[in-house]
């Protein structure tokens, strides 16, 4: 028999070869592998979503192959002692099943639950570094507002998941739902009944929320998510400034081999982190909570972190009933319809807002620093005093507990809290990044302090500097502030970057000392 | 007084006569009081306080009580006001679990006397239980030590989760109440003190009496409550068992921090 021969140097070529004429994908896969994406790591925050994202996709698979979203009346009869014989729906004996009797079951619907928290924590991270750096600038106002839209799709898509479980949790925050959508005014009584199919909590409700958890949300989800990728790479992603970078070129790695590698490596930190978190951190222990009865609430009931705002606002609210014309506006719709539709549109507005306010109505690749634009920094820890004040009093019933404050204290001290702290936050903010500013403006016009204090003739102390380049003749240096790093310290001087990078800060190592050989005596006894 | 005022001859002896007319009523009263005081002894039905002899028990505790109670809650247990209630009436239930759990005596007056290290050992604690019985009666604990392996532990959830966990929440980790008042922990009580506040009541918490939670009922939760802390966490670390407030805080504190140092080690490698 001939062996055929096969040149196995050539094979991947020719292969390729052979897709090609039939497919022609080359020119446009090789701008793709060719990409470049700029370097840092306040870049990768995203990622973390999306990654987290795909592991939500893939253990929540998982668990709907175990998972019944019904409300039939069932006694279980599962591994879980405390329960035994206790009446519940189907759906929560499905969770419990999950969790005391699948195999693997209770580890996928804890990373699950941890992937969602991480999910949002790190929408809610990457929004922030976007905002801070001014990366929703011209042109790229609509992925900023389709990222916003993704917090609230997966603020709804975690509720949805929170309430599924049918626990008594889950059903605490499922009747919450219930009375904010009664509080809208005209329609709020037709669409609560039109969700649940009449009173509350009827039979459909989970079915619904089924669906939307596992098919609706996700696929939107999904879309948006794409569209987002898609856009990074149409219009380029942004970059910091600094040497050889321009709003008109990106300064990185290529997408093939070296990013793709990277991202890989990442992707599987993240789901790491959370394979740990669902393995040692226990998180919505269900079968504590007990089957949903309307006559069960808990103490200590709060939604997810994400959520929790919410929580807080209607804990802080006022018991205000507002009459108008005649029919009161309860004072509900408030801090959970009200609030959240401010919290959604404003940001969305916010690019055209800053461009009318700041006259700038330029396309921008480049990013700003945080301390190059004190007012909008001065906005984003505003925004963040303002959300975590919130926040925090969405669970002020635990902390009141747990640190033996008054409760009382505790909702007094957000009131005044979400009035005072966002303007100090927006003061001290500012005038943090004019400080920074300043010290950078400093280096560029003197140099960088050398630490040596040296004393003139007349007495008088001045400190030593040194200038970045030649100085006029009053001692001043000329350079324009671009709004990146400067050194300041002598060692960083004359380097692009640090020559070994380090974890945090380049490991300055000293070169190794000089000892001279010396030519040593023998000590000797004096005798010849 | 001024002495060239004579006095009218007439007056003495009407004066004398009005004198002699009060003696005589007053001891007519004094009379009729004894009498119907007499009455009231001889008809009434005998065990007045004070007048029945202690139990030796009792009277270990009546010497616990003058000592250490008596301040607050006075000499004959009527309270004192602004500072302690009366506790005529509240029973030996009520004094174990306040005593046991160390709550009483109190360290100084605030909304919610807390629980720690008791002043008095067990013994003393049933003994000053047994003074206050005696003294004004009132609910007392059922016989054993251990209520907890006569309960079922299913039905008592269900009973915990609609009558206690509102505040002492679905762990028994305890739950703020209004003004600093807060549901303390179940996590160190025993059988008996779960029993004892669920009949008594104590600080800020509602009776449940036998008509509201049957003594088998109480039985049942105090199972579920005492398989709750047995129940170690399948799930791994319980957070404390907080719920989503420390879940919220994990994620950022482990998981967000950590891939941000993830990231900060990725993005340095190039």
């Amino acid at each position: 028999m001939k062996r055929r021969k096969v040149d196995l140097k050539a094979l991947p070529g020719k292969t390729a070869q052979e897709v090609d004429t039939r497919l022609p994908v080359a020119t446009p896969l090789r701008g793709m592998l060719n990409k470049v994406f700029p370097d840092h790591w306040s870049f990768l925050l995203g990622e973390i979503a999306l990654f987290s994202f795909i592991i939500l996709l893939l253990t929540g698979t998982f668990l709907a192959l175990f998972f019944e979203p019904s409300l039939q009346e069932v006694h279980y009869d599962g591994s879980y002692l405390p329960l035994q014989g206790v009446g519940m729906s189907r759906a929560y004996e499905t969770a419990l099943d999950l969790s005391f009797d699948v195999r693997g079951g209770l580890i996928m619907r804890q990373m699950h639950h941890w992937a969602a928290l991480l999910f949002m924590a790190a929408i809610v991270v990457h929004m922030f570094r976007i905002f801070m750096t001014g990366a929703f600038r011209k042109p790229r106002e609509l992925n900023w507002i389709i990222g916003l839209s993704m917090f609230w799709l997966g603020f709804t898509e975690g509720f949805a998941g929170y309430s599924l479980p049918d626990d008594a949790l889950s059903g605490t925050g499922l009747r919450i739902a219930s009375a904010i959508m009664l509080s809208i005014p005209v329609i709020g009584s037709w669409v609560t009944t039109s969700l649940f199919g009449g009173e509350f909590p009827g039979e459909i409700i989970l079915s619904r929320l089924y669906i939307l958890h596992v098919f609706l949300l996700p696929l939107i989800l999904l879309a948006l998510v794409s569209i987002h990728l898609g856009l990074v790479f149409v219009q380029k992603h942004t970059q910091w400034p600094g040497p050889g970078r321009t709003n008109k070129n990106v300064v990185g790695e290529r997408f093939v081999p070296r990013y793709v590698i990277k991202q890989g490596g990442f992707f599987m930190l993240v789901f790491a982190v959370i394979a740990l978190m669902g393995g040692l951190f226990q998180i919505n222990p269900i079968w504590l909570f007990g089957p949903y009865e309307a006559a069960v609430v808990s103490a200590g009931s709060q939604p997810d972190w994400y959520v929790m705002f919410l929580d807080g606002s209607t804990r802080l609210m006022p018991a205000w009933d507002i009459r108008v014309l005649g029919y009161n506006i309860p004072p509900l719709f408030w801090p959970t319809v009200v609030l959240p539709g401010i919290l959604s549109v404003l940001p969305m507005a916010y690019p055209w807002i800053e461009r009318r306010w700041k006259k700038d109505y330029e396309s921008h690749n480049l990013l700003q620093r945080p301390r190059d634009v004190p007012d909008r920094t001065g906005l984003a820890a505003m925004a963040l005093a303002f959300y975590l004040v919130l926040t925090i009093s969405g669970g002020n019933d635990i902390v009141a507990d747990k640190f033996h404050i008054s409760l009382n204290a505790m909702t007094w001290a957000g009131r005044i809290g979400i009035l005072i702290l966002p303007p100090l936050a927006y003061y001290f903010a500012r005038r943090l990044s004019l400080g920074l500013q300043q010290h950078d403006r400093e280096v560029l016009a003197h140099g960088v302090e050398t630490g040596i204090i040296k004393r003139l003739p007349d007495g008088r102390f001045v400190e030593v500097h040194q200038p970045l380049v030649a100085p006029d003749e009053h001692g001043h240096t000329d350079l324009p502030y671009v709004g990146w790093t400067v050194p300041k310290k002598m060692n960083r001087l004359g380097a692009l970057g640090p020559a070994v990078r380090g974890f945090f800060r380049p490991i300055e190592q000293p070169a190794p000392p000089q000892q001279e050989e010396q030519p040593r005596e023998e000590v000797t006894s004096g005798k010849p | 007084m001024t002495p060239d005022t004579p006095r009218p001859a007439a007056g003495a002896p009407k004066q004398r006569g009005r004198a002699r007319r009060r003696l005589n009523s007053a001891l007519r009263m004094f009379a009729a009081l004894v009498f119907a005081g007499g009455i009231y002894a001889i008809v009434a039905p005998g065990g007045a306080q004070g007048a029945a002899p202690l139990t030796p028990a009792a009277e270990a505790g009546k010497a616990l009580y003058d000592v250490s109670c008596i301040t607050c809650h006075g000499a004959n247990a009527q309270g004192v006001p602004g500072r302690g209630p009366s506790l005529i009436g509240v029973g030996s239930a009520a004094v174990e679990f306040q005593v046991e759990t160390g709550r009483m005596p109190a360290a100084r007056q605030e909304a919610q006397a807390e629980r720690k290290d008791p002043q008095y050992t067990v013994d003393q604690a049933r003994q000053l239980g047994a003074f206050i019985q005696e003294l004004g009666g009132g609910p007392q604990l059922p016989e054993g030590e251990d209520f907890a392996s006569k309960g079922d532990i299913a039905r008592g959830g269900e009973l915990y989760r609609i009558n206690c966990s509102s505040c002492h929440a679905f762990s028994g980790g305890g739950g703020a109440l209004s003004s600093g008042k807060f549901a303390p922990s179940l996590e160190p009580a025993t059988d008996r003190q779960i029993y004892a506040a669920m009949l008594t009541g104590p600080q800020n918490m509602p009776v449940f009496g036998d008509n509201e939670l049957s003594p088998q009922d109480k039985f049942d939760i105090i199972a579920y409550v005492q398989n709750l802390k047995t129940d170690s966490d399948p799930g791994g670390w319980g957070l404390g068992r907080f719920g989503p407030v420390t879940e919220g805080l994990a994620i950022f504190l482990v998981g967000v921090v950590a891939l941000v140092f993830a990231a900060l080690w990725i993005a340095g490698k190039s």
